[in-house]
């Protein structure tokens, strides 16, 4: 009865799913191509993920709060753009601390600026994102006139191309480098998690996305709550940033905007309920894992780069298509449940 | 006074979009009178913003039914590669026949109608929310887009299709070599037509009351006896033809076509329709906000314009800055200082 | 020590213009189940929200326990001991039991990180308050209204709580919970804690309360024991208008009957209803919240799909899949919940009206028929006397009467044959009710058939020329509403 019940328990998550959409595409690219689960491959996917992860990391937040963010793009850009300028004027030689802290710094005045809006005017997130995104992106390119830079300073140089460890497929000899980047996102996803689950700020996040109203007649500080959680993504999406500056050896400004509708599409497929409240972050990195792995894998199974992104809104729509179908289906069936045992 | 308060005072959003609007023209008056008020300038503006326009309309409807619409730019693209790769195959001598162009423009407006009703079709039947079904159709027709041209871009197109759309009517303004101009551009009888259309649409016909309703309250609507499904699929169906029109446009402003054109557009259409007064929640909004945001901005941007010392890039910094400032003011009238120290 | 626990003496309060409060005077004792009567927009919440700190008076002052205060915070409200349970009960449908009952007791201790394990414990000490037993793991979306209000109060319940106020408790609850929720209250009361109770039903107001306090228009009418209450009093004192009630009698006469029900069935919800009806009829429909009368009610207008049976419109079979086809049919129907079924509180009253026949006030391809809509709104604003200066006005301006008569006029306006209501009068005042109940018996005199299904059973025992009970699905007892009573149609429904 017990195993039952835990198992009903299990299948009616949509990570569970989610999970099983995953292991399915592993196997399949890998009997396709017997390169999945090889060494180099795995690496290259996690390698592939820093970025895109630390991102859905900060959007899982806010649409647990109940809202949407779409500058955060803009925000990495100019952080980006903003500290790399300012290091390459100053001839900064030394290490990577000063560019972290300086993206820290950065990246928090700007998510000040997404919180003082959305968390002390109560305006609806999506909107203001929508007007903040603009406004970082006439800073970059308009104010700080912003130029493709080719050459970044020597500690972001170092910290973009060291490597954890090198991974080598043994068979085709190929090999793969482990960032020290991705010690970044895990670093941010452990330091989340811990704000999400052990402190009643991370909780009041979820309050909140359950219910504004009764979060604040409960005791928690709504307005400051969402401000300071504004600052928070703020910080980490400029550290996403700065991680994607540092990998790629060159400041691009406009490389990274437009990746707002695809961070939100993994975080959602994950299981994050749109309409705030719910999700894990175990489920936001599957579906954000999910949509890099169709990104760079296709190749793998043959499938040319052109198909990338027909596939990839395939997935969005037939993943949010059938977790869509079963949230109807169980609450339909949850109904017949409920009037049985009123009949009884 | 009065009069002027309570003309202020029946919308006042709409009344601050032109206070902002007339803001500017005087601002632009006093300094750069000759460079801005020129028959040229304001004929060029006519014929720079009806391809975005018409898709922040279609958009438009979509929010008033509480949803959204981001698959439009995917559209756009898909609908202009198409009708470039059909043309082309009818092309003679580097150009096409009457029948030909309006066969593409059926063509066009077919695109539109089915995806925008696939669009529909998850959003009320499958209960897909509207946000991903649009961003995941997005990223499906240009995929699509990206596999029939392999990432290329469609050009060589049959000149009298651009010289069509582009062209100027009423030739009046002496231009070089004695050769008159036009001032009004086939873009934007497009434009109006479709606008008029819209708010016919919404101000005379049932199907405008129903959505209106469908976005105050979903439920009520079903038990008032509304065909919710039928209705949200007429919408999106709408906003995909409005897409597809967007789409020709830009076919003929670039003269080519590719998957990626007009990526900006997707943000600044919703940015355009929010800041038009339409309610992201649904159930409120008036086109004629809309229309005066479209034009705002596009005064705003050209406007700038005219200061060679200023980078165009700040258009950007200005189109958020005032969607930040008009939801701000809303918020100060919404919530008068001494009401938010009772609540 | 002072004879009352709370005083608020004398306390005045406007927003702008609008007098919500004048010099009201609230009185409770301590231990005592005190009933705060009276129609919407009274100014009950108001004095709620002025006892618990949410709102400053502009004049007059509390007493609590002895001591005077001029205005207190949201804070010192708590720790004086005032609890407020909300009509929603401000829980977090996303989160789990414990949390839930954890939180308020954690934020005003001022902890910043989750200890799970003292959450627990508090979880477990608030359930343990009154002998209630649940899984602190559940969430709480998942659990019933009347469990989700076993949390509000356990949760209240856990800042010793001298006096708790209770918003219109029993309204989503079935008679068996309120019957669970009175006996809560009685533990509570034993435990020397005061209630006050929020309702405008009068029956519950003698069941449960020792003293009252009647509002009306901003002002305190009336204050005593519930002993020296009864019925007529109270809609006096709630209204201001005494009501004359007679029994319905049909006048209209039929011979052909206009709805037929066979063996309609819907799987899970009703078995095998069958009934007919005539013009100028009313049948009233009654059964606990569970008998599966409200399922039936949306099934003869197409909104849930029957599995089984047939319904015959004038001698023809009729399908009915959808609100469309029932209407085609000439069957309206008036839902239950105004608020997310029946109104588009933010769109005007002249929309709300036409929104369903909106197809025949438009020509062949869509286009309104603007002066036909106008005439459509005027003649039912007029008929239903809907008070308005202005119909293009939202229904948000208007009060809970008013907007069920706008609800009303919406399905008077389509020309039913057969009007189905569930529940007419929830959540409207007693003065709107009579008016309603009079219009309703004056449709089935112009020949309307019209089906009232209510739990209100002198509602239904005063406006009905005949009457169903329901039981788990089925009809159990048809009756003739004169020649039966209450005592009688309530031993069919348990």
């Amino acid at each position: 009865m017990n195993l039952k019940k835990s198992l009903r328990k299990l299948t009616g998550r949509s990570e569970f799913y989610i999970t099983l959409v995953f292991l399915a595409l592993c196997l399949l690219i890998e009997v396709r191509s017997h390169q999945f689960f090889t060494p180099n491959n795995i690496v290259d996917i996690l390698s592939a993920l820093v970025v895109p992860g630390i991102f859905a990391i900060g959007e899982f937040m806010v649409i647990v709060s109940g809202g949407f963010d779409v500058s955060f793009p803009a925000l990495a850009s100019l952080t980006g753009y903003a500290t790399t300028k300012m290091l390459l004027d100053m001839g900064w030689e030394g290490g990577v601390w000063l560019p972290i802290l300086i993206t820290i710094v950065i990246g928090g005045i700007l998510g000040a600026f997404n919180g003082l809006f959305i968390g002390y005017f109560e305006l609806p997130a999506m909107i203001v994102t929508l007007g903040s995104s603009s406004v970082f992106k006439g800073l970059m390119q308009g104010a700080l006139n912003s130029k493709q830079l080719a050459v970044i300073p020597q500690g972001m140089r170092s910290f973009g191309t060291s490597a954890l460890f090198i991974a080598e497929n043994k068979t085709s000899g190929l090999t793969s480098r482990m960032p020290t980047t991705f010690l970044m996102l895990v670093a941010v996803l452990i330091v989340t998690y811990f704000l999400l689950n052990k402190t009643m700020f991370g909780r009041g996040i979820y309050a909140i996305g359950g219910n504004a109203t009764s979060a604040h007649r409960a005791g928690f500080n709504v307005k400051r709550t969402r401000f300071l959680m504004l600052v928070y993504v703020g910080v980490i999406s400029a550290l996403a940033g700065l991680c994607r500056v540092s990998m790629m050896q060159q400041m691009h400004p406009t490389n990274m905007l437009g990746m707002e509708m695809n961070i939100i599409a993994g975080v959602v497929l994950g299981g994050t309920a749109i309409v705030g409240g719910s999700g894990t972050l175990y489920g936001c990195m599957l579906g954000t894992a999910l949509i890099v792995m169709v990104e760079n894998s296709m190749i793998l199974i043959g499938i040319p780069t052109v198909w990338k992104d027909f596939f990839v809104g395939a997935l969005i729509v037939v993943g949010t298509g059938i977790s869509a179908m079963q949230v109807t289906r169980a609450n339909k069936a949850g109904l017949r449940n409920l009037k049985k045992e009123a009949v009884k | 006074m009065n009069k002027l308060q309570a003309i202020y005072r029946k919308d006042r959003h709409i009344s601050r979009l032109v206070i902002m609007i007339v803001a500017w023209m005087i601002f632009m008056a006093i300094t750069r009178f000759s460079k801005f008020y020129t028959v040229i300038n304001f004929t060029t503006m006519a014929s720079q913003f009806p391809e975005f326009g018409i898709m922040a309309l279609g958009g438009m409807l979509c929010m008033i039914t509480g949803g959204i619409d981001l698959s439009s730019v995917g559209v756009a693209n898909v609908t202009s590669i198409t009708m470039g790769m059909f043309m082309k195959t009818q092309m003679v001598e580097g150009s096409i026949s009457a029948f030909t162009m309006i066969a593409a423009f059926a063509m066009a407006i077919c695109i539109g109608l089915v995806v925008g009703a696939i669009n529909g079709v998850l959003i009320s039947m499958i209960k897909i929310p509207p946000i991903l079904t649009t961003l995941g159709m997005n990223q499906l027709v240009t995929g699509i887009s990206m596999v029939i041209t392999g990432g290329n871009a469609v050009s060589d197109l049959p000149m009298n299709y651009a010289e069509t759309i582009n062209q100027k009517l009423i030739k009046v303004i002496p231009g070089k070599r004695g050769v008159m101009q036009g001032v009004l551009p086939v873009q934007l009888i497009f434009f109006v037509v479709i606008a008029l259309i819209i708010w016919f649409l919404l101000a005379r016909t049932s199907f405008g009351k129903k959505i209106y309703m469908i976005g105050t309250n979903e439920n009520v609507a079903r038990f008032s006896g509304v065909k919710v499904d039928r209705m949200l699929i007429k919408t999106y169906a709408i906003s995909g033809i409005c897409a597809a029109i967007g789409g020709m446009i830009m076919l003929a402003n670039y003269n080519s076509a590719r998957s990626d054109y007009g990526s900006v557009y997707t943000l600044q259409c919703i940015l355009i329709v929010v800041l038009g007064g339409v309610d992201p929640k649904g159930g409120r909004g008036k086109i004629s906000g809309v229309l005066l945001a479209i034009i705002l901005l596009r005064l705003l941007e050209t406007g700038l314009n005219r200061f060679p010392q200023i980078s165009s890039y700040y258009i950007n910094l200005i189109y958020g800055a005032v969607l930040l400032l008009v939801m701000v003011l809303n918020y100060f009238v919404e919530h008068p200082i001494t009401k938010r120290k009772a609540a | 020590m002072s004879e009352y626990l709370l005083r608020a003496v004398d306390i005045s309060k406007s927003f702008g213009a609008v007098k919500a409060l004048q010099n009201v005077t609230l009185e409770i004792k301590p231990g005592e189940v005190h009933c705060l009567a009276g129609e919407n927009g009274c100014g009950k919440s108001t004095i709620i929200k002025v006892i618990c700190g949410v709102h400053k008076p502009d004049g007059g002052h509390i007493e609590f326990d002895g001591k005077s205060y001029s205005e207190i915070t949201p804070l010192e409200a708590i720790n004086m001991g005032v609890q407020v349970i909300y009509q929603d009960f401000s829980i977090f449908p996303n989160l789990t039991v414990m949390e839930n009952l954890a939180f308020n007791t954690e934020l005003a201790a001022g902890h910043k990180l989750v200890n799970k394990r003292r959450m627990r414990q508090i979880a477990k000490e608030a359930l343990s308050k009154i002998n209630f037993d649940m899984e602190l793991d559940r969430l709480v979306g998942s659990l019933t209204v009347a469990e989700k209000q076993m949390v509000a109060i356990c949760r209240a319940l856990m800042f010793n709580a001298k006096l708790i106020i209770m918003d219109e408790p029993t309204t989503a609850l079935t008679k068996k919970e309120v019957k669970a929720l009175f006996e809560i209250i009685l533990k509570l009361k034993a435990q020397g804690i005061a209630i006050l109770f929020v309702s405008h039903k009068l029956d519950e107001v003698f069941e449960i309360s020792e003293r009252f306090s009647i509002m009306r228009s901003g002002q305190m009418v009336a204050t005593g024991n519930t002993a020296d209450l009864d019925d007529k009093k109270f809609s006096y004192y709630m209204t201001g208008r005494e009501f004359e009630s007679e029994p319905f009698k049909p006048s209209f006469e039929s011979k052909e009957n206009v709805l037929e029900v066979k063996n309609l069935t819907l799987d899970g919800s009703f078995e095998d209803i069958s009934f007919s009806l005539r013009r100028g009829e009313i049948l009233g429909i009654t059964g606990l919240l569970d008998s599966g009368r409200t399922e039936l009610a949306l099934s003869m207008f197409g909104l849930r799909k029957a599995t089984g049976g047939e319904i015959v419109k004038d001698g023809k079979p009729v399908k009915i899949a959808s609100p469309r086809d029932a209407i085609a049919a000439g069957i309206g129907f008036v839902p239950e919940d105004r608020l997310s079924e029946g109104l588009f509180l933010t769109q005007s009253i002249a929309d709300n009206i036409i929104i369903s026949e909106i197809d025949h006030l438009s020509n062949g391809v869509g286009v309104l028929k603007r002066k036909e809509c106008k005439d459509e709104v005027d003649k039912w604003v007029k008929e239903l006397a809907i008070k308005t200066p202005d119909p293009q006005n939202a229904c948000t301006t208007l009060s809970g009467g008013n907007q069920q008569r706008i609800v009303l006029a919406k399905w008077l306006a389509c020309k039913p044959d057969v009007l189905i209501l569930n529940g007419p009068t929830v959540g409207v005042d007693i003065g709107s009710k009579h008016d309603i109940h009079a219009i309703l018996q004056r449709l089935a005199d112009q020949g309307m058939a019209v089906i009232i299904i209510s739990d209100d059973l002198p509602e239904v025992l005063e406006n009905c020329s005949k009457m169903l009970v329901m039981k788990k699905g089925r009809i159990v007892a048809q009756l003739e509403p004169a020649a039966t009573d209450e005592t009688t149609v309530l031993s069919h429904m348990m």
